[in-house]
């Protein structure tokens, strides 16, 4: 079937299966790699994007389902070269390591913030439930949050 | 420019996305390979019939335990010298083992031919309990090893037997206790898989794999494989965490390389979740009877211990080759014991193999685990309060270095100073009149203390080699004629923060900007050997080499600073980064003036060449032993068993630390795995092998929501044998934090008049105590 999907502001018209996960969508035709894949329950989180604004795990989209709606992965934060509060906000507090929930937990922080401009620590640590991370123990990633809550928020 | 914060150079791809990892990894005309699985965990393989799935049309190739018996390479050997089942021929030994291997033109095709492949199973009985592993008449699970008739891998034993028991047979208190540190897995979020790509034409493997040993996948596969090891290429690209389950060579990477011989095109293979909990390297799985022995007044005596471990269908547990169960026999810990002693047996079961992962430093989790629980209920059995008996018995720092009662020689420490920095910290004395208070109003706190002493940086190579390969580490350094630099190195980052901290250490001897070193790593092509990152080797092994090569550059440079200034090379000092002549700092000549110099028509002395690079080998002399005291508070809610970690103080001493941001990082993840460990992993199996925890819906890891704000401090008691006084601390949260945890949960739970629990403290296994029901220490048998 064929979709058209705009991501990161710019429309990609694609003939895919029905059953194509939005995930390698984005990975495997638009060769957007930033979005990664954890597990396969829905559990971890490290696929997150936006659609439509709403932060969603993509492994557990349809490509099909997105047919029609906006979608905004890690690449598409920040201006040409710059970065996005969140994205600085994890260079800062020192919220990634091996950078592999980086791309999710970027994206979950990123919705957060829209919905919620200065969350408490409770409301971030809530907020990014859905998103695991097996380096940090979470802290640095809150204290990420706070930072560009501080510096810019959601933007 | 030197040691201390310094943000990482690695973010600036990861946080745009940016980063490569094996699956972003695309190559022209790249197949994809999906594994079929056992459905049982011990079956006699009937027969397979692939007919279906070769006939789809976009399968290129299916490959079977048949096929690579006629190359050779059905079974391969494993880093213990056993030998495990790339592709199962004559049976299968746990649920999930690899079958067969399908490569299709894409991954969900590869996927679909999986299920029409036709495989006839004759069920047999499964070996589950560890415990029942050695029963005569139980089922032999290695009948293709010659001469096996029964479960028996290893005995293995350390310290003084006579010493340990006569000391034991006197003691005025003795505490016996069983506990199982049970099978956990380090789940790294990024799963394991690889990229193969066999050029036939050039006669070239290149393989893209997330491991953490670039170099020695290179020589197993030149001695699996048969191809010449200088036409192998293995590039490890960013990994997403590691953790000990990529250290081994699994059979998935092997099917990858024969599916492109075969196809002679390049093929991914990438596991699911679930692929990787059941059939990668597990972690733990010791049965432990530990007794610890003392005076009446609290002076340890001896600690003894016996070991039963499950090491699983294969003995594919990854350790140097002298060491079965790893660095365990550092289990007298923190403590001036007498004497010690440990027997320790591996045992096959039904299960994927592994054993040694998930920071363990080779099996020193399940050591200090095991003398912090033993400690713990000494301090119980003796009515002292368990910081108060610790601090009686820490090693004092006159006693360093100190030579352990089963071999170790502790480099360097200063125990009594972390223990009350921590507790001071905590505010221990204000937390215990809390606890007491809270508990006469019918509150469950509990308050839980951990020290460890770890041992990491293997290892001098007289002593330590993993399959012959002794575990020194190379380092190259080239310093461009601008007075930019490259840095090779045999590590292999999985997060830890190498491209700067390595940076950072080449920055501090050559007084240049670490912005100006690039740091190389994970390509066989491109490094000098070694044998990679686990076991908190990094910084004691490769940042000892680093800090070498650079000393040996700015050797290098003297002699091309002493032939511009025309002044003889004894006159010279190093200061502020330039070397000038001594008395003169304004003569002086920085790294980079000299970098030029070094390629230019300048002239230099007889035999020097030219340019500014080295090159070095580490053989480390001995490991480092870094330290932590760390003190957990618990609330325990008695209605559902609920176990809330509310405050966690972490002290923490690593020597010289080359990053502190880097350092407080790697330790907030090794509390969070400590959290996850103590509270809610466990890889469960039913009585007929079914694994019980093969995905993230059973296999919990901790949340934002679970981990507390973590609340470090620190000591410095520097490294004396290491040249910049680091010693490595990736592990040491992981280790140090789990009996924290129990601790904290059992004191908690004090009013119940229990002495131990096994991990993990599950809500439902907590509430089973409240409602006065025996604590289960049988998770993993139902």
């Amino acid at each position: 079937m064929r979709v058209e999907i705009t991501v990161n502001g710019r429309p990609h018209e694609r003939e895919v299966e029905p059953r194509l996960l939005l995930v390698h969508f984005l990975r495997d035709l638009l060769s957007l790699t930033g979005t990664h894949v954890g597990c396969d329950t829905t559990s971890c989180g490290a696929c997150t994007v936006l659609l439509d604004g709403v932060a969603v795990k993509s492994c557990t989209v349809l490509a099909a389902q997105a047919d029609g709606c906006e979608v905004t992965t890690v690449e598409g934060l920040g201006g040409p070269d710059g970065l996005s509060p969140v994205q600085e906000g994890f260079r800062q507090c020192h919220g990634l390591q091996c950078g592999y929930c980086t791309p999710g937990m970027v994206m979950a922080a990123t919705a957060l913030l829209a919905e919620r401009p200065d969350p408490s620590e409770q409301e971030i640590r809530d907020g990014l439930k859905g998103n695991m991370c097996r380096c940090t123990g979470y802290q640095m990633i809150v204290e990420s949050v706070q930072w560009a809550a501080a510096n810019g928020g959601a933007r | 420019m030197s040691f201390g914060r310094m943000h990482r150079k690695e973010d600036a791809r990861f946080i745009r996305g940016r980063g490569t990892y094996t699956d972003d990894v695309r190559l022209p005309g790249m197949l994809y390979g999906a594994v079929l699985r056992s459905p049982h965990a011990h079956a006699r393989i009937v027969s397979v019939d692939a007919s279906a799935a070769e006939a789809h049309p976009k399968v290129k190739a299916v490959i079977t335990g048949r096929t690579l018996e006629g190359l050779g390479l059905a079974w391969m050997p494993t880093l213990s010298r056993d030998t495990q089942a790339v592709l199962a021929t004559d049976k299968v030994r746990f649920q999930g083992q690899e079958v067969a291997f399908v490569v299709a033109e894409d991954p969900y095709s590869a996927r679909d031919a999986l299920e029409l492949i036709d495989v006839e199973y004759d069920p047999l009985d499964a070996v589950v309990d560890a415990r029942r592993a050695l029963d005569p008449g139980a089922p032999v699970i290695r009948d293709d090893l010659e001469g096996r008739t029964g479960n028996h891998i290893f005995d293995w034993e350390a310290g003084d037997r006579a010493r340990t028991d006569a000391l034991f047979e006197q003691a005025e208190v003795t505490v016996a206790q069983d506990m199982i540190y049970p099978r956990v897995h380090p789940a790294p979020l990024e799963t394991c898989g690889a990229v193969a790509d066999f050029d036939k034409v050039t006669g070239k493997l290149t393989v893209w794999c997330p491991t953490q040993a670039p170099h020695a996948h290179r020589t197993l596969y030149a001695m699996v494989a048969g191809l010449p090891e200088h036409k192998i290429r293995v590039i490890s690209p960013d990994i997403g965490g590691g953790f000990g389950g990529k250290v081994g060579i699994y059979p998935g990477y092997v099917c990858a390389i024969v599916g492109s011989i075969v196809t002679g095109r390049p093929v991914k293979w990438m596991e699911d979740r679930s692929e990787n909990l059941m059939s990668t390297a597990f972690a733990r799985d010791y049965h432990m009877r530990g007794e610890i022995a003392a005076t009446r007044d609290g002076r340890i005596q001896a600690i003894r211990v016996k070991v039963l471990a499950d090491h699983g269908a294969f003995n594919g547990t990854a350790q140097p080759t002298k060491f079965p169960a790893g660095f365990f026999h550092v289990f007298s810990g923190s403590y001036d014991v007498e004497a010690a002693h440990c027997e320790v047996t591996g045992v096959y079961t039904n299960k994927a193999p592994g054993g040694v992962a998930y920071a363990c430093s080779f099996r020193v989790t399940e050591a200090v685990y095991l003398v912090e629980r033993l400690v713990d209920m000494l301090a119980a059995e003796l009515g002292l309060d368990p910081a108060e008996l610790r601090m009686r018995n820490l090693l004092r720092p006159e006693q360093f270095p100190y030579v352990s009662p089963t071999g170790w020689e502790y480099d360097s420490g200063d125990y009594p100073k972390a223990l009350r920095l921590a507790l001071d910290l905590a505010g221990y004395d204000e937390l215990r009149a809390e606890q007491a208070d809270r508990r006469a109003r019918g509150e469950l706190m509990g308050i839980g203390i951990s020290f460890f002493t770890e041992a990491v940086g293997a290892g001098p190579r007289k002593h330590m080699d993993i399959l012959g390969l002794g575990m020194a580490d190379g380092a190259e350094l080239r310093v461009h004629p601008t007075g930019k630099a490259v840095l090779r190195v045999s590590c292999q980052s999985q997060g830890q923060g190498h491209e700067t901290t390595f940076a950072q250490i080449v920055g501090q001897e050559l007084g240049i900007p670490a912005d100006d070193v690039e740091v190389v790593h994970g390509d066989t092509d491109q490094t000098p050997f070694g044998l990679g990152t686990y076991g908190s080797r990094s910084t004691p092994v490769s940042g000892a080499a680093t800090a070498l090569v650079a000393r040996k550059v700015r050797d290098r440079a003297k002699i091309v600073a002493a032939a511009m200034l025309e002044a003889s090379p004894d006159d010279l000092e190093w200061a502020g980064g330039r070397w000038s002549v001594v008395g003169d700092p304004s003569t002086g000549k920085s790294l980079a003036e000299l970098a030029l110099a070094a390629h230019s028509d300048l002239e230099l002395p007889e035999g020097v060449e030219g340019h500014l690079d080295a090159a070095i080998v580490y053989n480390p002399p001995n490991l480092t032993y870094p330290f932590g005291a760390y003190i957990c508070v618990v609330d325990v809610d008695p209605g559902t068993g609920q176990v809330k970690v509310r405050r966690f103080v972490a002290v923490d001493d690593c020597g010289v630390r080359i990053n502190p941001m880097i350092v407080e990082g790697q330790i907030h993840g090794g509390l969070a795995d400590g959290v996850g460990m103590a509270l809610m992993q466990v890889m469960a199996f039913d009585e007929d092998g079914n694994h019980l925890g093969a995905s993230f819906m059973d296999y919990l890891l901790p949340t934002a929501v679970e981990c507390p704000s973590w609340e470090l401090g620190e000591t410095v008691t520097p490294s004396p044998a290491h040249p910049i006084g680091a010693k490595g601390v990736g592990e040491s949260a992981t280790v140090g934090s789990p009996p924290a945890v129990v601790n904290a949960v059992v004191d908690a739970l004090g009013p119940y008049g229990i002495r131990h629990a096994d991990m993990p403290l599950t809500p439902a296994n907590v509430w089973r105590v409240v409602q006065g029901r025996p604590f289960r220490t049988d998770l993993a048998i139902p």
